[in-house]
């Protein structure tokens, strides 16, 4: 039984189809990576799944994994906020982190649809907000700890560095407890030795359970992580498969990896 | 409602609707040239008719009067600009909308302490009967602000499309980071284009002084009103605001004359407002170009 | 580093009190004297501005300077709602005061007309305020920045006219008289001792809630999506429905603030509710400062004692000031007169210009900013 089903999705932008009748699948506890040149879909693509963007065409069907008896959703037809709830997660492409707020502060905002007290409990500071508190900064920590920042719980998240800001992302996406891991590009802008951080996290992450599905330009980080790999070219998916076969695909390598695959290789 | 009643209805319109429309260029200058609604356009309008009556009654002729009341306004837009713009250019849209909130709070009350709270009026640019058109009394003043409503609408769109400047000032609106790259003096547009706006509303003012009295709290309301004009007829498009003033005008004017409702007229105002808000609220999407999704 | 100034810190006592409890054995009494001393520090600057205001009726009985620190107290109830609005959730309202207007003239009405219960008349007020809230947040509160602001203005200019033309209801120009005045088990609160105690009951408790509001859950979610909506909804956040709450909650709080100014001073009138009073409020609550909700003390402060101040000149000026001194303090004080002492003294280690960067929101479809940059 997959996690998501993205079946016949096409979006277009006044006369330009962004993305054109795609289909494809995650299955449980699985990595995969969503490929393909500058303009090929992917960020809208991802849009789309978190449910920030509707399709104009096409179903992307979602059940949670982790949480059993959850009844499949349509994330065509909801919004980004009952997305979370359902189970994506997400991160940006761009940092979207709160800057105003401590590390574990940003983590305990991705705790909000784990809590009730509302604003009456807040304005009263009511048992039931003490105890919710409570227990968000411990989901946070332990988020935290997942996301290999443990140590970093107490600082100003505008202070942290652009490698870290990414895993702190990370880190909130987890806090929702998701069943699906969307990360955009996690890797961009990151060195070697933070490369490796975000692969082994990225793994950890898989391991314990949550399906992941990445967009990254980082063709080395891809290759290593994924266990799937799909292509996107102008829109529309040209291939599907293991990353072994990905790298050997004459449309692939024609349409994308032929620039900069092969320039990527030789470093690694 | 007779032909003659409809049409003096029709020209009371259209000549409220000429100012409405002359505000609603102003915020369109700035918007398109800064993204930033100038909250303080309305008091631009109201320095111009006061300013007028001051000169005028210092014994400058009517003529020179107007002049003289557009360039004070002028240098009063190209102050603001360089004072409380200029350091928030790259602030955010929150931040710009407080500063010229402040502004137009500040330059009201000067305001009130420069000319007092009496309403004042100029006399009529030139004397003269009033017209008879159709049986509707037609004042002249509604010829002079037709005329020269039209021509400052004629003398912006040369600006633009001919001059090397006005195509700068374009260029930097539809792509700022390509204009910048092409070395267009952003810093020089963007005072230029506030100068421009605050002459194009002081303007207004002078020419709608002589029909309806001027006071120093006669701003709010006409900035309030440019803005819905200026979003009724497109936000960032110059013959939008046009359009969308002299719609205004004659929304305003024709629902007071068309209402069965002898205290409809008290509702005038409200009109304009709730036009507003109904066209904000029905496409608040469509007013804000691109769903914001896409820019993730 | 308290971004949020001292105050709000207060519901770090509890993380702070979980640590505590958690060092071995003797825990007990140490979480015991951790929590209360954790609590009192944070609850320092509330208690204290408690203890004066409520005891100034004691040693000051001048019943002029009773009733500007009456005005005081109604205007902080507006300022600490607008505070929250504006600062926490970055959007704005220009037309507040209709809320106040709507508090005032519910009380009157329902007061002079009806004969209801002068504190059931602040109740329904309150109400009939939050239900124009959510009427005119529902469809406003969809639009961003410029749009919101205007739409805002826009609702406050028709409720005005309503008031004036509506002159059946509302009297029109000449306002709505002889209003009661609020009784307290059978005292009357036109003493101006009591009602001061009452006023500030009143304002202190909306400024203790707005204080323990930052470190929620409900509080967080506010500045999340202040600072980005789309990665707020991302994590499960309602945008619409958290920025219709706080502005419904600021609503009923200029709502409240109302109906206190029509039972004590007895007369309304509507010029006193119109878009000079909306703006004036936003002049105040940012001069006073967003980035903490004490600078909505500041601003309320201001907001009454400058007039008095400048009296001695022209009182006309106040608005003058008030609206070159926003220019300057978003220029040149992005903390407003609240985060003053720490930046002069160079408290801080940088300069966080909170609303410039704070209420930023989208910031890459601000247009024109390459540009502008």
């Amino acid at each position: 039984m997959p996690v998501l089903r993205v079946e016949g999705v096409t979006r277009r932008f006044g006369g330009v189809t962004a993305v054109k009748e795609v289909s494809f699948q995650v299955h449980e506890a699985q990595i995969k990576a969503l490929i393909g040149p500058n303009g090929a879909g992917k960020t809208t693509l991802f849009n789309l799944v978190s449910a920030i963007d509707r399709p104009d065409d096409g179903r992307i069907l979602f059940r949670n994994p982790i949480r059993t008896g959850d009844a499949q959703i349509d994330l065509a037809r909801t919004s980004p906020h009952r997305a979370s709830r359902a189970g994506i997660g997400r991160t940006f492409q761009h940092s979207q982190i709160f800057e105003e707020l401590s590390v574990l502060d940003n983590v305990k905002v991705g705790r909000h649809a784990h809590g009730r007290a509302g604003l009456f409990s807040a304005f009263l500071t009511l048992p039931r907000q003490r105890r919710e508190e409570a227990a968000a900064e411990e989901a946070a920590r332990r988020a935290l700890q997942r996301a290999g920042l443990g140590d970093k719980t107490e600082i100003e998240a505008d202070s942290l560095p652009l490698g870290e800001r990414h895993l702190l992302e990370i880190a909130r996406a987890l806090a929702t407890e998701p069943g699906l891991l969307l990360l955009d590009e996690p890797a961009a802008g990151l060195n070697n030795e933070e490369t490796e951080r975000l692969a082994e996290t990225v793994r950890r992450i898989r391991d314990d359970g949550v399906t992941v599905l990445l967009v990254e330009h980082d063709m080395g980080f891809v290759m290593e992580v994924s266990d799937e790999v799909v292509v996107l070219d102008y829109g529309e998916k040209i291939a599907e498969g293991s990353p072994l076969m990905i790298r050997s695909n004459p449309e692939v390598i024609r349409a994308y990896l032929g620039e900069d695959y092969l320039a990527e290789e030789e470093p690694r | 409602m007779s032909l003659q009643d409809f049409l003096q209805f029709v020209f009371a319109g259209i000549t409220s609707g000429s100012v409405y429309a002359l505000t609603a260029l102003g915020f369109t200058l700035i918007y398109n040239a800064t993204g930033i609604i100038n909250f303080a356009q309305g008091e631009f309008v109201m320095l111009g008719g006061l300013a007028a009556v001051s000169l005028h009654s210092g014994g400058a002729p009517l003529a020179l009067a107007a002049i003289g009341a557009v360039a004070v306004v002028t240098v009063v837009g190209l102050l603001f600009e360089l004072l409380a713009i200029r350091p928030l250019l790259n602030a955010s849209v929150l931040a710009q909308i407080i500063v010229t909130v402040g502004a137009s709070l500040a330059l009201r009350t000067a305001a009130m302490l420069i000319w007092g709270r009496e309403a004042v009026a100029l006399p009529a640019f030139t004397e003269g009967a009033p017209l008879s058109v159709f049986g509707a009394t037609v004042v002249p003043q509604t010829v002079w602000v037709l005329g020269v409503t039209a021509l400052i609408v004629i003398a912006l769109q040369v600006f633009y499309r001919r001059t090397l400047l006005g195509k700068a000032v374009r260029a930097c609106a539809v792509n700022p980071m390509a204009a910048r790259l092409l070395g267009i003096p952003y810093g020089r547009v963007v005072l230029l284009t506030f100068g421009a706006s605050a002459a194009v509303a002081a303007a207004g003012g002078v020419l709608i002084t002589p029909i309806s009295f001027m006071s120093y709290s006669s701003g709010a309301l006409i900035g309030l009103k440019g803005f819905a004009a200026a979003i009724l007829g497109g936000l960032g498009s110059p013959a939008g605001a046009v359009a969308g003033g002299l719609a205004l005008g004659l929304l305003e004017s024709l629902s007071v004359g068309l209402l069965p409702w002898s205290g409809a007229s008290g509702y005038k105002d409200a009109i304009a407002f709730l036009i507003l808000l109904l066209v904000l609220f029905a496409r608040p999407q469509g007013l804000l170009g691109q769903v914001s999704a896409q820019k993730v | 580093m308290p971004r949020f100034g001292q105050g709000e810190r207060a519901g770090s006592a509890t993380g702070e009190a979980v640590k505590a409890g958690e060092v071995g054995p003797g825990g007990w009494e140490r979480r015991g004297r951790g929590r209360a001393w954790s609590w009192a520090r944070g609850n320092l600057a509330f208690l204290l501005f408690s203890l004066v205001a409520l005891t100034v009726p004691l040693y000051l009985t001048n019943s002029y300077y009773l009733s500007i620190l009456a005005f005081f107290a109604i205007r902080l109830m507006p300022t600490i709602g607008l505070n929250l609005l504006l600062g926490q959730a970055g959007q704005i309202s220009l037309g507040h005061a209709a809320f106040i207007g709507l508090g005032a003239y519910g009380s009157a009405l329902l007061t002079t007309r009806w004969g209801l219960d002068p504190w059931a008349a602040v109740f329904l007020a309150a109400l009939l305020s939050a239900l124009v809230a959510v009427l005119i947040g529902v469809p406003a509160l969809r639009l961003k920045g410029h749009y919101l602001a205007m739409a805002t203005l826009g609702f406050g200019e028709i409720v005005l006219i309503l008031l004036v033309q509506l002159k059946g209801l509302t009297g029109g120009t000449d306002g709505v008289v002889s209003i009661p005045p609020l009784e307290l088990g059978g005292w009357s609160l036109a003493d101006p001792r009591l009602f001061h105690v009452v006023v500030w009951s009143a304002a202190l408790i909306m400024l203790r809630m707005a204080l323990n509001l930052p470190r929620t859950r409900t509080g967080r979610a506010l500045i999340a999506l202040h600072r980005t909506e789309i990665a707020a909804s991302s994590l499960g956040i309602d945008v619409a429905f958290h920025k219709l709450q706080v502005f419904v909650v600021s609503a009923i709080f200029a709502s409240i603030a109302g109906s206190f100014l029509a039972h004590y001073v007895m007369f309304i009138s509507p010029e006193g509710f119109g878009v000079t009073l909306s703006v004036l409020l936003v002049a105040g609550a940012v001069i006073g400062g967003l980035a903490t909700v004490w600078g909505a003390v500041w601003g309320a402060g201001l907001m009454v004692l400058l007039p008095e101040v400048l009296a001695r000149y022209n009182e006309d000026y106040t608005l003058l000031v008030f609206g070159l001194l926003v220019i300057v303090v978003m220029i040149f004080l992005p903390e407003g007169l609240a985060g003053a002492p720490a930046r002069l003294l160079g408290l801080r280690r940088t300069l966080p210009d909170t609303v410039a960067r704070r209420s930023q929101g989208e910031p890459v479809e601000d247009r024109g900013s390459e540009c502008r940059s």
